[in-house]
This record gives C-alpha cells, sequence and structure tokens, in this order.
C-alpha cells in the first residue's frame, strides 16, 4: 500500500463570483431555517419541561391518610417508634419506602405524632425516655418530649403530623419528607434559652 | 519501519489531526514554567480519565435502583473478583481528584495566572471545580447506604429553606415527596451523564485555552500585567527564553501523573473501598450521618451557625462565594502577579485554607454532636469519683449516668462535648446555680425540670458538688454563708 499525501483542503483556487442578490437570498433561507428550528424547538421544549417538573405537585396530592397500626400499641405516658409505608411509592424503592416517626400518647384520646427528621436538616431524631428528650445525631439538636426546642440549631420544634383515631388505630396525614417548607405548622420558635421546665 | 510511516500517512491524510497536534506538543512555553508547580491541572486531568474509565466499569455491574444498589455495592466489594479494588479506586481517585483540582486552583490564585488574558480560563475552572464537587456528592449519593440517604435529607432541608418555591425545588431534587426509588435514578442520571459530560466538556474547553493563550509565566516581582502590553511581551519571552512544549515541560507531568495514579493504586489496596455503611432502611434510626471528607467542613458550619443566620448562609454565602471567584480576573485582571508583592492574597488563601483546615478536623470528631451511647456505652463514672462519696452524692451519680447527662458532658475524658467537661463543675457554679441549670437549662443546655424528681435532682446535685479538686474548695455563695453563719452573740 503506497499512500501519498491528500491533498485536502488545499484547493487555493478562487470562487467564482455570486450574484449578491443571490447571497441575500441564501442568508434570508437560512434566517427562515433558523426560525423554523426555534419554533420546532419550542414546540419539542414545552412536552420536555413538564415532563421534567412533573414531580412538583401540591402536598395533598402526595399527602393521604396512613394507618400506624392499634392505638394500643401504644402505652399512655410513653413515645414510641412507629413505622409506615409511605403512600405514594414506586416497585423499585426497596427499603427506602419506609418512614419512621415517633408517636406520643399523652392521654387515651390524645396523640402527639413526630417526624422522625430534625426540623433543622432532616436527620433522625431519637427519643430518650430517661432524660425525655428527642436528640439529633447530626449537628446535635435537642427537643423536648412535646416536640418543642430545646436545644441546639433547630429554629423551631420537631415537625408533627395531622393525627385521628379511626375504628382504634391511629392514623396520621403522611406522604412526603417534612421540610421546613412543606410543614407550616409551628410547634415552637424562640431562641436558646433552654425552654421553660413547665413546657415540656 | 517504513510500513508504519506509510500506514501513519494514510490515516493522517484523511484524520487531518497531525499538523495541529504537532503544532501543540512543539508550541514554545516559557523556561521557568516548566516547574514542578505546573503539574497538578494535567494531573486533575489525569485523574478526571482514572475517573471516567473506573466509573463505567463499576457502571457494569452496579444497579441504579434503590431497592439493589446497596447489594449491587455489596456484590461488588465481596463477590466479584477485584471489585472492592475497582470500588476503591473510585472512591480514592475522587478524594484525589477533589485534592488536587483545590491545589491546583490554589496554585494558579497565587501565581496570578487569572489575571489577562486567561480570565474566561479561571472563570471556567470555577465551574470545573463546583463540576468536580458535585461529582464527589452525587456519587457519595449512589453509594446508597445509610450516610448517602440521610446526606441526601441534610440536601433536600437545605433545599426547601429557598423562599417561595423551597417545596418545589425539593420535589425536583428527590424526584418525588420522599428520598427513593426516583432519587437515586436521578442522581444516578446527574453522576453519570450529565455532569461528566459538561465536566468534560469544560476541561478540554480549558484545555484548549491553556494551550492557544500560553502556560501562564513565572510570576516575577515587579513584572506587572497590563492589557496593552502583555501579549507582545508573553511573545517574547517565549521566543527569547522559551522551550517546546513536548518534551521540555511535558515529562514532569508525566512524572506527576503517573505518581499521583500510584498513589490512588496505593490508597485503594490499603485503605480499600469506601462502605458501603448501614443498609438504606429509612427506619433504621440508629445511626449517626457523615458526609465523606471535603464536605466535613460544611457539616461543621452548620453546627456551629446560629439559628437565625443559618438559612440567609446557605441560600446566600454560596452565591457570593461564586459570585467573588467569577468576578476575581475583573476585578484584579491586570498588576502584580508575584505573591511577594500580593500580601492580601495571601491572608486570604491562608485564612481560607486555616478554616477550612479546622472546620474539617473539628467535622472529623463533632464535638457539636451528643454522643448518642455515653450514658449506656461508654465507662461508668470512675471509682475514684465515687469512692469516698456519700450514698446521696453516689445515688447522684447514678441520676447523672442514668438521666443521660452524658451525651452532653465528659467526665474523666469520656461522653459527649456538647456541653462543658464537668469534672471541675464545682469550682464554677454554686450550689444553688447548679439546681437552677440542672432544672430550668439554659445557654443550650435543655431544662430537666419535668424530668427529675425533687430528690433525683437533690442527689445529682450533690454529687455535682464533689467534682472539685481537694485543694480547691467548691464554689460557695459568700452572702448566703454570712447568712446562714451563727450569730454573733452581742457583747
Amino acid at each position: 500500500m503506497i499512500e501519498e499525501k491528500l491533498q485536502v483542503g488545499e484547493d487555493e483556487e478562487e470562487q467564482t463570483p455570486v450574484d449578491p442578490l443571490t447571497v441575500s437570498r441564501r442568508w434570508l433561507l437560512l434566517t427562515i431555517g433558523a426560525f423554523f428550528n426555534a419554533v420546532v424547538g419550542v414546540a419539542v421544549a414545552v412536552p420536555v419541561v413538564k415532563y421534567l417538573v412533573s414531580p412538583i405537585k401540591s402536598d395533598d396530592e402526595y399527602k393521604s391518610w396512613v394507618s400506624l397500626g392499634s392505638v394500643d400499641t401504644f402505652p399512655v405516658g410513653e413515645t414510641r417508634l412507629a413505622k409506615f409505608t409511605n403512600p405514594v411509592s414506586r416497585a423499585w424503592d426497596g427499603e427506602t419506602d419506609r418512614v419512621a416517626c415517633w408517636v406520643r400518647r399523652i392521654s387515651e384520646k390524645e396523640f402527639q405524632v413526630f417526624a422522625i427528621n430534625c426540623a433543622h436538616l432532616g436527620c433522625p431524631v431519637r427519643w430518650f425516655p430517661q432524660s425525655g428528650l428527642f436528640m439529633c445525631p447530626c449537628h446535635g439538636g435537642a427537643y423536648y418530649a412535646d416536640g418543642s426546642r430545646a436545644s441546639g440549631p433547630p429554629e423551631r420544634g420537631l415537625f408533627t403530623y395531622d393525627a385521628r383515631i379511626v375504628d382504634g388505630a391511629i392514623q396520621i396525614n403522611a406522604g412526603q419528607m417534612p421540610t421546613l417548607s412543606n410543614t407550616a405548622r409551628l410547634v415552637q420558635i424562640e431562641n436558646a434559652k433552654g425552654g421553660s421546665p413547665c413546657a415540656g | 519501519m517504513r510500513r508504519l510511516k506509510t500506514l501513519y500517512t494514510w490515516f493522517d491524510s484523511r484524520l487531518q489531526l497531525g499538523e495541529p497536534i504537532k503544532e501543540i506538543a512543539l508550541h514554545p512555553v516559557p523556561n521557568k514554567t516548566a516547574s514542578w508547580w505546573y503539574v497538578f491541572g494535567s494531573a486533575a486531568f489525569v485523574l478526571l480519565m482514572l475517573q471516567i474509565v473506573t466509573g463505567i466499569l463499576l457502571a457494569l455491574v452496579y444497579v441504579p435502583t434503590a431497592g439493589q444498589a446497596w447489594n449491587s455495592l455489596n456484590f461488588l466489594n465481596h463477590q466479584l473478583t477485584l471489585g472492592w479494588f475497582l470500588r476503591a479506586m473510585h472512591g480514592w481517585g475522587s478524594n484525589f481528584m477533589v485534592a488536587v483540582v483545590l491545589i491546583h486552583m490554589a496554585q494558579v490564585f497565587l501565581f496570578g495566572a487569572y489575571k489577562f488574558p486567561r480570565e474566561l480560563t479561571w472563570i471556567l475552572g470555577v465551574f470545573l471545580l463546583l463540576m468536580t464537587l458535585g461529582m464527589a456528592f452525587t456519587g457519595q449519593v449512589l453509594r446508597f447506604d445509610q450516610d448517602a440517604y440521610w446526606g441526601l435529607g441534610i440536601g433536600a432541608s437545605i433545599a426547601s429553606r429557598v423562599p417561595f418555591i423551597g417545596n418545589s425545588v425539593v420535589h425536583m431534587m428527590l424526584g418525588g415527596p420522599i428520598i427513593a426509588g426516583a432519587t437515586l435514578s436521578r442522581f444516578f442520571a446527574l453522576h453519570v451523564f450529565v455532569i461528566p459530560g459538561m465536566l468534560l466538556a469544560f476541561a478540554c474547553l480549558h484545555l484548549w485555552m491553556v494551550l492557544k493563550l500560553g502556560i501562564n509565566e513565572w510570576p516575577m516581582p515587579g513584572r506587572i500585567v497590563r492589557r496593552s502590553t502583555y501579549l507582545t511581551e508573553y511573545h517574547h519571552l517565549t521566543k527569547k527564553d522559551g522551550r517546546p512544549f513536548v518534551p521540555g515541560a511535558v515529562w514532569k507531568d508525566a512524572f506527576f501523573s503517573a505518581a499521583i495514579l500510584a498513589a490512588v493504586a496505593v490508597c485503594a489496596a490499603v485503605f480499600g473501598p469506601y462502605g458501603p455503611g448501614g443498609q438504606p432502611d429509612p427506619t433504621i434510626i440508629q445511626t449517626a450521618p457523615k458526609p465523606d471528607f471535603f464536605f466535613l467542613w460544611l457539616y461543621a458550619v452548620l453546627s456551629y451557625l446560629p439559628p437565625s443566620l443559618e438559612t440567609p448562609f446557605l441560600l446566600i454565602a454560596p452565591v457570593l462565594g461564586i459570585a467573588g471567584l467569577v468576578a476575581l480576573p475583573f476585578y484584579a485582571g491586570e498588576g502584580e502577579k508575584s505573591w511577594h508583592k500580593r500580601p492580601i492574597a495571601i491572608i486570604m488563601l491562608t485564612t481560607v485554607a486555616v478554616a477550612w483546615g479546622v472546620f474539617t478536623h473539628l467535622g472529623t470528631f463533632t464535638p457539636w454532636s451528643p454522643k448518642m451511647n455515653a450514658w449506656s456505652g461508654g465507662s461508668p463514672i470512675p471509682v475514684r469519683y465515687t469512692h469516698d462519696a456519700s450514698p446521696l452524692q453516689r445515688q447522684g451519680a447514678i441520676v447523672f449516668q442514668s438521666k443521660q447527662c452524658r451525651n452532653c458532658h465528659s467526665i474523666a475524658g469520656v461522653g459527649g462535648e456538647r456541653g462543658p467537661a464537668l469534672d471541675l463543675v464545682a469550682t464554677r457554679l454554686t450550689e444553688d446555680q447548679l439546681i437552677r441549670q440542672v432544672l430550668q437549662g439554659g445557654g443550650n443546655m435543655p431544662a430537666y425540670g419535668k424530668n427529675l424528681s425533687p430528690s433525683e435532682t437533690t442527689a445529682l446535685v450533690q454529687f455535682l458538688e464533689t467534682l472539685h479538686p481537694p485543694n480547691q474548695p467548691a464554689a460557695a455563695d459568700a452572702s448566703r454563708q454570712a447568712a446562714m453563719a451563727e450569730p454573733v452573740p452581742k457583747p
């Protein structure tokens, strides 16, 4: 195989002069072509954007009432961990569609259900019955038994779920990860003072 | 040899790449830039290549679904021949890449390389840094374990603080209402397609500009950059005191890159892969999530900020930081390049480096977090603290342990560091002050009034009163002593 170097793109011959009218016609056609592309682009972009933002829904669309089991599993005066499967889930979620929450039974009929997520940055808070505190392992947030803020970086108390009792079972209105933007119900806001001993 | 030459000619006459590559390889660089200080950029690029190769190899096995990702990582670690090594290479390659990119940036800043005409090279570099960090974060998410799960929770909680559209941002980030299958899928797409694609394109543009504009010359005090004269001066420098890039400067790049790759391989072989940690079951709450090394500083900052400053800091500081970096070459596009004449630049770099180091160090042992198991899993109160104590004081020591005081307060060096160590507390607080502090809390301490009976409180405070050195008495209220003293009989 003997190959000479190809003379590609080295043709220095001058182009034949073209009528300026033809040139402007070509530019016009290109402009129309570009415009046509823009129209098609927008038409295609609309479904793409709709597809992309489809996870954005209102709270009510995601939330529904979930049962945490019989009220008898939660003794009066105690705070216990409850687990449920998120009402919105997919077959390939594995274990991640499971959610934990803290159920505090104040009296026969009175319940408080707290989100597991710290109101600071969402880490899982743990309940310590001996000292009556929820403590967060991440940045040191602490809450009293009623969910109000005790100390640390959280700006507010624990997030709570709406709870009700139906046919002897406790139900909560759940469905999405509680954050500062979707949980408007403030439990308590105050600066780091340690709280009143009567508040807990 | 003749055949090889013919083959080369056959390909090159079709590819037409020989000439431009030769031109790039032989372009002159200033002699002094053939320095070991100029090797970090090429090392970062080589690490990017390593990440792409090891990433593709891992993608052959990894299953990007929330239900199976964790299992497939364990399969890679334990069942597949040398799967652990590939994971370790990718993990350590990531660490090295972030580190080398940061060093490269510091060097470029120190050498004034962002000045005219290399402003855009710097700006692309800023985005390359952000994308590298983005890769590190999304990569941590793909290691779908407990840390990844709760790390996403932290990310979502930060996103939720955006005013007005916070909830929508969270939904977009998670792909739904909770951290689940949809979340992992979109982080997989980000980590494997979106960010690497941009990273590669930006890195090539960045490199193109370095080659076309020429490598930054070695800064000399007094050699001032001026827009009007710089290009001519640089041209003279490369002509008068230059050498061809290949092989004059590139051999150092080659050596350093090889050393870095060897270092990654050694770290991978010695230290092994990262995780995965615990399985990503959100109902297992016995976990203390922690980010990877290069995000520890942020983790520390987030626990030290006062609550009222947190949201503004989280939302405004990154914008200001990035804007500052992008604006730098426009603010200081001319002038001195030498660090000998740029004291403020040195102070800034040192401050950032020291702050970063301190926060990262704090992040490794998280003194702000209660030690969740200090009361139950740690050692009990040492005997020497209770040896000569009264029964009431000993009962107080039991209260101290069982009420989890030790999760936040250390005694004998064991316990949390959230609150002060209490070994000498009796010298600082009087009995009344101790009672008040325990019952009402304050200064970031919760109030225990509702969770301690009066007898428990008395016992606890009696025990705390013993915590002073033998040669230093416990703090006492002088007025109380006077009031309680026996009245002096009148003469």
